[in-house]
């Protein structure tokens, strides 16, 4: 960057080190254990899967910066945010995912999402779960053609998600077929980076020691969202999951980490952070229990998402001395 | 005003400059929930032209005798009228289609291009041009709701007016034919129409 500096005087001043380019690659650093279980788990295809994904999302940038008459297109193409939201987007996708439907995901996120609405730090909603939630009303068929692990054989077995198994068939035969131990380590069919909790806890310690991430809106995510599974779980724990399985199953580790702390689409405010995450626990909670998708991560983000203007004004902090 | 107008302009309006759904954003109802296939949009467009142009003819007609204070009332009598006549074709002659366009029939009373157009140029002007402003306002809402039908109807079906576009191993973007593909289709359509005018404005100054 050799943008001319600008000449600051009076008072001390503390320098903050984040660049937009830091923050976005400790995210990418963060996703590394997921995606080394993800393809130890799935095969190589995986690797491919997100190549395309990532490659597609920043070409569909780039793309859209020339036609826009951007000046700088290679350094902002390279921002990492759409690397990010490629990624993200491969990692919302189930493993046999075709790839012509991944890069129109990828066009979903990059062109619709967040280049319609400005580009980085305008976009309302999630790039990568927008692309996700389209693909998955588009093409249902596919995008819910899950896989058992098969740690690197090529002979695919389908089966059900942990969490559709759950809306479909009762607790009685997830409890059969799923421990809780499966769904931390990650040895479940389910999205591609969805799978493994304990992969993705360690990225998310590695986000939170550096700083990229705070413990706001996590917390209060999977903290309301266990209180309110758990709550029908003492009512009836013959029909409800315990709150630990929610937990631990489907993209609520994923989701509560790293899309909904997205820092373009979640509020400003600690107070207003702790109202977001407290509303996503709780969609999501209502979607599992009582919708008609077994997850309801992504469509609870997104539906927080376009509160976040609201709760930013209600939670503006009162400036003390000007 | 729009009295100065050649009748040559007053035809033409509808269809780009004040294009009922690209340009003035009225009758959004019926152009999000109907144009989910070419032939819904085309003949929800086609239905709503007849009632524009026939209420138009009877508002101007009887502009002399219609009180000023009650005029949307009666405005919406006469127009009302002309949506029960389409309701009854609709139904007798082409059931399938009616079965289709289901409550937004008989919303074309409520519709803001129908009672807009009374209201602002039917009561002020005379027979014949109303009716040119009828016919050139009908034909730019069908185009505009024909246009969304049949973006939606490729890409959310892989279809044509009904004539399968691809091979059968196409999937087709289901999203699109739902309420959601109506939002997205529209808001592109309305970028394009602005994009277009912008180009016109600027070679013309």
């Amino acid at each position: 960057m050799n943008m001319k500096r600008i000449v600051i005087a009076s008072s001390p001043h503390i320098h903050s080190e984040d660049t937009l380019h830091r923050v976005m690659y400790d995210v990418v650093i963060a996703l590394i254990p997921a995606m080394i279980i993800s393809t130890v788990f799935f095969g190589l295809r995986v690797l491919a899967v997100m190549g395309i994904a990532v490659i597609s999302a920043v070409l569909f940038e780039a793309g859209f910066l020339k036609l826009a008459g951007h000046d700088r297109i290679r350094s902002t193409a390279f921002d990492g945010s759409a690397i990010i939201a490629g990624l993200l987007l491969a990692f919302n996708v189930p493993p046999t995912c075709p790839f012509w439907i991944v890069i129109i995901g990828s066009f979903i996120a990059i062109v619709v999402t967040k280049h319609t609405f400005g580009g980085l730090g305008y976009n309302l909603f999630n790039p990568a779960l927008v692309g996700r939630i389209f693909l998955l009303i588009s093409f249902p068929v596919q995008m819910t053609a899950w896989t058992k692990p098969t740690f690197w054989k090529a002979d695919a077995l389908s089966g059900a998600t942990p969490l559709g198994v759950l809306k479909t068939e009762g607790l009685a035969a997830v409890q059969d077929m799923f421990s809780i131990q499966s769904n931390f380590i990650g040895t479940i069919p389910g999205c591609l980076g969805e799978i493994s909790a304990a992969a993705l806890l360690i990225g998310a310690g590695y986000l939170l020691v550096r700083k990229v991430i705070s413990w706001h809106i996590p917390v209060f995510f999977l903290g309301t969202l266990a209180v309110f599974t758990g709550l029908f779980w003492l009512i009836d724990s013959g029909t409800y999951a315990n709150p630990l399985f929610h937990i631990v199953s489907g993209g609520a580790i994923l989701g509560a980490f790293f899309m909904a702390t997205d820092m373009v689409t979640s509020p400003l405010t600690r107070n207003g952070q702790m109202i977001f995450g407290f509303g996503c626990g709780l969609l999501t909670g209502i979607i599992r229990l009582f919708g008609g998708y077994p997850e309801g991560v992504a469509f609870a983000i997104l539906l927080m998402n376009a509160t976040v203007p609201l709760i930013d004004r209600y939670t503006e902090v009162k400036k003390v001395g000007l | 005003m729009s009295t100065k107008n050649s009748i040559g302009t007053v035809l033409t309006e509808g269809l780009w400059r004040s294009n009922p759904v690209l340009i003035l954003l009225l009758g959004m109802c019926p152009t999000l929930g109907v144009t989910s296939s070419a032939i819904n949009g085309i003949g929800m467009g086609l239905a709503t032209t007849f009632v524009l142009i026939m209420s138009n003819l009877v508002v101007s007609a009887m502009r002399g005798i219609i009180p000023k204070k009650m005029r949307i009332p009666c405005f919406i009598v006469i127009i009302a009228s002309f949506v029960t006549i389409v309701e009854m074709l609709t139904q007798a002659f082409t059931p399938a289609l009616y079965k289709a366009l289901g409550v937004f029939i008989p919303l074309i009373v409520v519709n803001c291009i129908v009672l807009g157009r009374s209201e602002a140029f039917a009561y002020k002007n005379s027979v014949f041009r109303s009716l040119l402003d009828g016919i050139g306002m009908g034909i730019g809402f069908t185009l505009a709701l024909g246009i969304m039908g049949t973006i939606r109807e490729i890409l959310g079906n892989g279809s044509i007016l009904g004539n399968p576009l691809f091979g059968e191993h196409f999937s087709p973007m289901l999203i699109m034919i739902m309420p959601p593909g109506a939002f997205l289709t529209l808001g592109y359509l309305l970028g394009l129409a602005n994009y277009i005018n912008r180009m016109r404005a600027r070679k013309g100054a």
